[in-house]
């Protein structure tokens, strides 16, 4: 810690601290452009000069000196600056004069207007008039991708896309050309940015130089409704914020949450809003022959029960994606009141087992965690496509102790270097054996973190991953190495209230074979349903995709965005969506359907509404009502975990996410989706 | 030192430091061209220190001192000597034009400040601007020195400063000139402000 004067009042600052973090901790506001927090420093726009006493007579840029860069006084006083004074004043208006002469007074018609950076501190620190006759600088738009639309006249260079984009996003795709006056923000050779988190430029630009192409000219910031909830794109619950206006979801944008996304999302989860409006399911529909006809609830609901109550007949259920805790806890509990433990929530050949412990299925060392790893394997996983926002946080633990990384699976750019150690479980039983360089750096870990994703999570792999995990001589002993990457937001919440298959159950492979005469399709599109034969097949979820395609009965629901669910993302932390806005026509909460089917089927599920369902849930399992939360799985479980089989897996490993655009229905649907994932298409093939 | 322009015999030469600049003419470059009447200004330091009227720098001692005391400094000793001849709002405009393309874009205040002097300068050139724009131009050169991240900013500001300070009366009677002679269309035109 070291003392500081500001503005005459004394503070105690950590070392490392810059005059900008001071002065913030004692309460003096400074305004900024360039500066951000988790950025590198650039220190151009000269927004934040602060008077320094002692220094040389003009001001110093505050985001870029540290605390201990100042001398102290003749007689070792503290050192003193001042954010207040005339010539910190000057400075400012000074720097906003610059920043408006060639800026375009086009606030009307920009999009950035009402959360714009220069707007506000042009009214807090600038002039009121402007003094340049000359003409102003014109600049030519340049294309970067469907994501972001640029309007490059109004860029001001403070260079935070590129230093993202750079840093960590990890695509050196940006950059400025030309010099001077003349100097503009582009992206290589004008060709769209391959990044998964682009996006994030459009909330860095601290101007409207860079906005959001699919959200142009729809909405202001002022007249939406903002929601705080959960992402459900993959299985990190990223925190967001919904912004609503009416029955309409407008855009989502990430709130700061330092232990899951620091404050980037990636772009499926920011772009995917058109996709909550087309090809929703909107009322009940039955197979009448081969079509489906629009039908009532009633009418469903007697389908329904015309089949579940022949004698004898075997009822499943499977659970997709983006499946809350709420519904999956009803549907079991239905299937439960029917006499079917046939229940899965997990892809076939899985081997997730939530009787053998949380340990074994959870992210144990958490997100955050990810910076205090020494050396990382990522097996049958490509977390820039599954997880973009952990991948960033791979490349920052990379970029800050270039550690040691291993990849057994498919060799993809994932944004640093890695050893690639091949394929398929002889590789990983190699390295388990001590062969090769990397195991010889791994070996050393204090810290090994081994990310196994759901292309691989077998019980041999499992076993061996287990093993790499905890094996070390040097291990830290607090660490808790083993890390499950899920795809699927619902996955940890299935599973930790076991919506697996009980005794005599059949699990997600016999199920989808057609060996069930009735099955509940809670959202699961992404299996291959055509092999289920002449399976009655009931669907609960929101779009019109491969689920509602086979299925003979529809129940739509609701989205993450209509309903207030609990998700539990891979790190096995308890979180909450919240509702933004109604399900459409008369789709309903998927637990109220669940809830509504039991009784016409004659036995009612013992809660009327969410409150009395949530308690149920609390009262099985208690460690779902602690919100933000994540109860640690045990490390004596993963060890037990890898004591299990010795057994080599022969296949290779690949991950399930194909195409990162389309990977579920909510994303299909989106016109904006569709186009990304055209033009990411078009770039891997330029590339090849 | 390296001495260029109006002088019979311009060089590059060591000398103490300490010689006054007449002494240092007269005894490497053979004089000023014309005669010492004839001399307007000069910049002893590189092109990015102010200038110095003829009378007050003839006597001037040419090291660091000497040159603080006549409002310039000795820089890079690159001294630039001109005569009557010499068109001094467009001399320094030249700079100004050579300061804004040597710009890098980097920060804010040289980005954007250098090509607004270097056009305010070309307008004076002409003489087609308003005399409380001088005043403006004065402060915009403050706003840029010291606020930059290196002395380029400063470099840019000197010479009109330097202008500005001892040449007023020479942008003066350029705006005047030019209004005199106007047409009927307006001889100066106020582009709006945007």
């Amino acid at each position: 810690m070291t003392s500081i004067k500001i503005d005459g009042q004394l503070v105690e600052v950590p070392d490392h601290y810059t005059l900008m973090q001071a002065a913030e901790a004692a309460g003096a506001e400074i305004p900024r452009f360039c500066y951000h927090e988790r950025l590198s420093v650039a220190g151009n726009c000269r927004m934040c000069l602060v008077e320094v006493k002692g220094g040389p007579p003009k001001p110093t840029a505050s985001c870029a000196m540290g605390v201990k860069d100042l001398r102290p006084g003749p007689n070792g006083e503290p050192p003193e600056m001042f954010t207040n004074t005339p010539m910190v004043k000057k400075a400012r208006e000074g720097v906003m004069e610059f920043l408006l002469i060639n800026h375009p007074l086009d606030c009307p018609i920009c999009d950035q207007g009402g959360e714009c950076d220069l707007q506000d501190q042009a009214m807090a620190y600038g002039v009121s008039g402007s003094r340049f006759d000359e003409n102003k600088r014109a600049v030519e738009d340049k294309y970067m991708g469907p994501l972001v639309k640029t309007s490059m006249t109004r860029c001001i260079q403070c260079t935070r896309c590129v230093r993202f984009t750079t840093e960590v996003a990890g695509v050196a795709e940006m950059g400025a050309i030309g010099r001077g006056e003349d100097m503009e923000i582009i992206t290589y050779l004008e060709k769209a940015l391959s990044s998964e988190l682009q996006g994030n430029v459009v909330d860095l630009c601290p101007v409207g130089a860079l906005t959001s192409k699919p959200y142009a000219f729809h909405a202001r910031p002022w007249e939406l409704t903002k929601t705080e909830s959960i992402d459900v794109m993959d299985a990190l619950g990223s925190s967001i914020r919904v912004d609503s206006r009416g029955s309409a979801v407008m855009r989502i944008l990430p709130r700061v949450n330092e232990a899951i996304n620091e404050e980037w999302i990636s772009d499926k989860t920011r772009y995917i809003w058109d996709g909550l409006k087309n090809q929703r399911l909107d009322r009940p529909y039955v197979r009448r022959g081969k079509k489906l006809a629009a039908a009532s609830w009633d009418e469903a609901f007697a389908a329904i029960a015309k089949a579940v109550k022949k004698p004898g007949a075997k009822i499943g259920a499977i659970a997709g994606d983006l499946a809350g805790v709420e519904e999956m806890f009803a549907l079991k509990a239905l299937l439960a009141s029917l006499g079917s433990t046939s229940i899965d929530a997990r892809p076939a050949g899985s081997a997730l087992d939530p009787n053998k412990g949380r340990a074994g299925y959870i992210f144990n060392p958490t997100i955050a965690g990810i910076e205090q790893a020494d050396a990382i394997l990522l097996i049958g996983t490509n977390p820039r496509h599954e997880a973009s926002v952990l991948n960033a946080r791979i490349r920052k633990a990379w970029r800050a102790s270039n550690l040691p990384i291993g990849v057994i699976g498919q060799a993809n750019d994932l944004t640093y270097s890695y050893t690639h150690l091949g394929v398929g479980g002889q590789s990983l039983a190699d390295l388990a054996a001590g062969k090769g360089e990397f195991a010889e750096s791994w070996a050393k870990a204090k810290n090994p973190l081994v990310i196994v994703g759901e292309g691989a999570a077998t019980a041999e792999v499992l076993a061996q991953a287990a093993a790499l995990a905890t094996s070390g001589n040097d291990i830290a002993e607090d660490w808790n190495g083993l890390a499950i990457l899920h795809n699927g937001a619902a996955r940890v919440g299935a599973l930790d209230i076991g919506f697996v298959p009980g005794k005599g159950g059949m699990n997600t492979a016999t199920l989808l074979k057609g060996d069930a005469d009735v099955l509940f399709v809670l959202g699961a599109d992404e299996y291959d349903l055509s092999t289920l034969g002449d399976t009655l097949v009931v669907y609960i979820g929101t779009h019109g995709d491969n689920g509602a395609h086979r299925a003979d009965i529809i129940l739509p629901g609701a989205t993450y965005t209509e309903k207030s669910a609990t998700y539990v993302n891979t790190e096995g932390r308890v979180q909450m969506t919240a509702r933004a806005v109604f399900p459409p026509g008369e789709a309903k909460e998927d637990w109220a359907i669940v809830r509504a089917l039991s009784g016409v089927l004659g036995n009612p599920l013992p809660f009327n509404s969410l409150a009395q369902l949530r308690a149920a849930i609390y009262a099985t399992f208690p460690h779902l009502a602690r919100i933000d939360t994540i109860e640690p799985g045990k490390l004596a479980q993963v060890k037990k975990l890898a004591n299990a089989s010795a057994k080599v897996s022969k296949a290779s490993f690949a991950s399930p996410i194909s195409e990162f655009y389309l990977s579920n229905p909510i994303a299909r649907a989106s016109a904006t989706m569709g186009e990304c994932a055209a033009t990411a298409a078009g770039l891997r093939q330029a590339a090849e | 030192m390296c001495v260029s322009g109006h002088v019979n015999t311009p060089a590059t030469f060591e000398e103490a430091m300490g010689v006054t600049f007449e002494e240092m003419i007269e005894k490497h470059c053979g004089g000023i061209r014309g005669g010492w009447d004839n001399l307007l200004a000069v910049i002893p330091g590189g092109a990015s220190v102010p200038c110095v009227p003829g009378e007050k720098i003839r006597h001037a001692v040419m090291d660091f001192d000497g040159l603080k005391e006549v409002g310039s400094s000795l820089g890079t000793a690159a001294v630039i000597v001109m005569d009557k001849q010499t068109d001094i709002i467009k001399a320094i405009w030249r700079l100004s034009a050579f300061y804004k393309h040597e710009s890098c874009g980097q920060c804010t205040p040289c980005r954007e400040g250098t090509g607004w002097m270097m056009r305010v300068m070309a307008r004076m050139v002409e003489g087609r601007a308003q005399k409380r724009e001088i005043d403006m131009l004065f402060e915009v050169t403050k706003q840029i020195e010291g606020h930059t991240i290196c002395a380029l900013g400063d470099a840019a500001a000197w010479p009109i400063q330097g202008l500005i300070r001892n040449f007023r009366h020479v942008i003066e009677e350029r705006i005047d000139q030019y209004t005199y002679s106007s047409t009927s269309d307006g001889a100066v035109p106020s582009i709006a402000a945007e």
